[in-house]
């Protein structure tokens, strides 16, 4: 039994000094500075959200937030380290400082807004609502007693558990599920942003928007982890900046032109300089 | 949109990146798998020892494997642990320890299990020709208990692997990720997602398959 006994003294012994560590460490967010001094941007971005951040057949970051993101790493001189994450957790990401910025298609709500800090917009959205053909839902309130798919975390989920009640929603995980649920038929329609909608119907015939705007006008920014004040101060300057230049309406031919078609235009979308 | 739908896995360097997040897949669940049955085989005896506080230890340990969902577990290891104390452990390391916080009591249950089907009067005899404690483990117990535990070890090993899957949320780019990610590349096409998770379904079936065989021969070897 001697041995035994070592062995637990030995755990005990690992606890102990484990907790010594806690007290030791604290450790935040990184300043702009030392974000710089480490060569690296950190930036969490969608890997599976066409056309916003997704890995394309060559195994590259694509999209309208990975444009920007490339561009926010070069501006700085460093290189570009993209995080993978899901709309979940990313508040997550930004709160426990795995990531200097999240660029995720990420929209403003005031909630969030005390959890994380937000720069200036750099796209416009309302929710929209896409059903199949044969079965419509062109109001709201068509939803009641139905179920609508959303992916959790996301505005539509908090939108309509507030705004209407009687909807039963279905939530998932992640897009990619939220979207395989509603060809699947699990439910009766699906709610995300509506460009995210407006996009997907577009390539998915046999499914349309019934409801191209709903709720107030959101605006999608990038955020950093609360009080991380040197970088705010930087993305919120580059973002007017880049204005200027027309950076946005660039990064929407490149990447979202495809996506919503010659017809659709680009400022229904963009912002530029941070100005609605 | 004229694709045959299983084409989209072989565009561009997709099928390099599916075989790369399989192997993500399998190295976390070997390096799991083998610290789990170190691990597990001290936690087996300690779980034995007539110590009343490490049979509580023990206990505690097992108690909140068992109930805490391994995705809590993964959470609290990789943001909670950031969050709280500022060790900024990466996903994978993350995934290791978690899995092997779990694997570790779940084996040694198992073992403690096995160790106690075997009769008391061995190692009443063992110790009677005078062996000490280590050699009756080394030379009478554990060889007996390997035949006894290899059943359900293996039986835990593919839960292990499968439950691999969770780790995509803490930034490991495991195989199912991955086929997520191609699934975005082309949501056009409304059988791409089928395709993609059956051909990860065979890859799953490939990987625990010669686990079963390996089971089925040694038991067949040493009945």
């Amino acid at each position: 039994m001697k041995k035994l006994n070592k062995i637990f003294a030995l755990a005990l012994a690992l606890t102990l000094l484990l907790s010594l560590l806690v007290t030791a460490s604290a450790e935040g967010f990184r300043t702009l500075d030392e974000i710089k001094a480490s060569g690296k941007l950190v930036i969490g971005l969608f890997s599976d959200k066409k056309p916003f951040g997704y890995i394309d057949e060559t195994g590259e970051y694509q999209g309208y937030d990975v444009y920007l993101a490339r561009r926010l790493a070069e501006d700085l001189g460093v290189t570009l380290e993209p995080v993978s994450l899901d709309a979940p957790n990313r508040i997550e990401f930004l709160q426990s400082f795995k990531v200097d910025i999240v660029l995720a298609n990420f929209t403003y709500t005031e909630e969030r807004a005390t959890q994380v800090d937000f720069a200036l917009p750099y796209m416009k959205v309302a929710l929209g609502v896409v059903s199949p053909d044969s079965a419509l839902i062109t109001e709201p309130e068509q939803l009641n007693g139905k179920t609508l798919i959303v992916s959790k975390g996301t505005t539509a989920e908090t939108f309509f558990e507030k705004n209407y009640p009687e909807v039963k929603l279905a939530k998932y995980d992640s897009y990619t599920e939220a979207y395989i649920a509603l060809l699947d038929g699990r439910g009766d329609a699906l709610s995300t942003d509506n460009t995210e909608v407006l996009a997907w119907a577009i390539e998915n015939p046999g499914f349309t928007v019934g409801i191209e705007s709903l709720g107030s006008l959101d605006t999608i920014n990038p955020a950093v982890s609360k009080g991380n004040e040197t970088l705010l101060a930087w993305i919120n300057e580059e973002i007017v900046k880049l204005g200027a230049e027309k950076f946005f309406h660039a990064d929407y031919e490149a990447t979202l032109r495809e996506t919503y078609g010659a017809n659709a235009d680009a400022d229904s979308l963009v912002v530029e300089g941070g100005e609605l | 949109m004229q694709d045959l739908g299983i084409s989209i896995l072989f565009k561009g360097v997709n099928f390099q990146r599916l075989m790369g997040g399989l192997w993500v897949t399998l190295r976390l669940a070997l390096i799991t798998i083998g610290l789990s049955c170190l691990f597990g085989l001290l936690f087996g005896m300690l779980m034995l020892s007539r110590r009343k506080i490490a049979h509580i230890f023990c206990r505690i340990w097992l108690e909140i494997v068992r109930f805490m969902p391994q995705l809590v577990l993964l959470y609290i290891v990789y943001f909670g642990f950031a969050r709280l104390f500022g060790w900024d452990l990466d996903g994978e390391t993350s995934a290791v320890i978690v899995f092997t916080f779990w694997g570790t009591a779940e084996m040694g249950d198992l073992i403690r299990g096995a160790l106690t089907s075997i009769p008391r009067h061995q190692t009443e005899s063992a110790a009677a020709l005078g062996l000490k404690k280590s050699q009756i483990y080394l030379h009478v117990l554990i060889p007996q208990t390997m035949r006894r535990l290899l059943p359900q070890a293996i039986n835990l090993s593919t839960r292990i692997i499968k439950t691999t899957a969770l780790v995509k949320m803490i930034n490991v780019t495991e195989v199912l990720k991955v086929g997520q990610q191609i699934i975005g590349q082309f949501y056009r096409q409304p059988d791409a997602a089928f395709w993609v998770y059956f051909v990860i379904f065979l890859l799953y079936f490939l990987v625990c398959w010669p686990f079963s065989l390996l089971a089925r021969r040694l038991e067949k070897r040493w009945a």
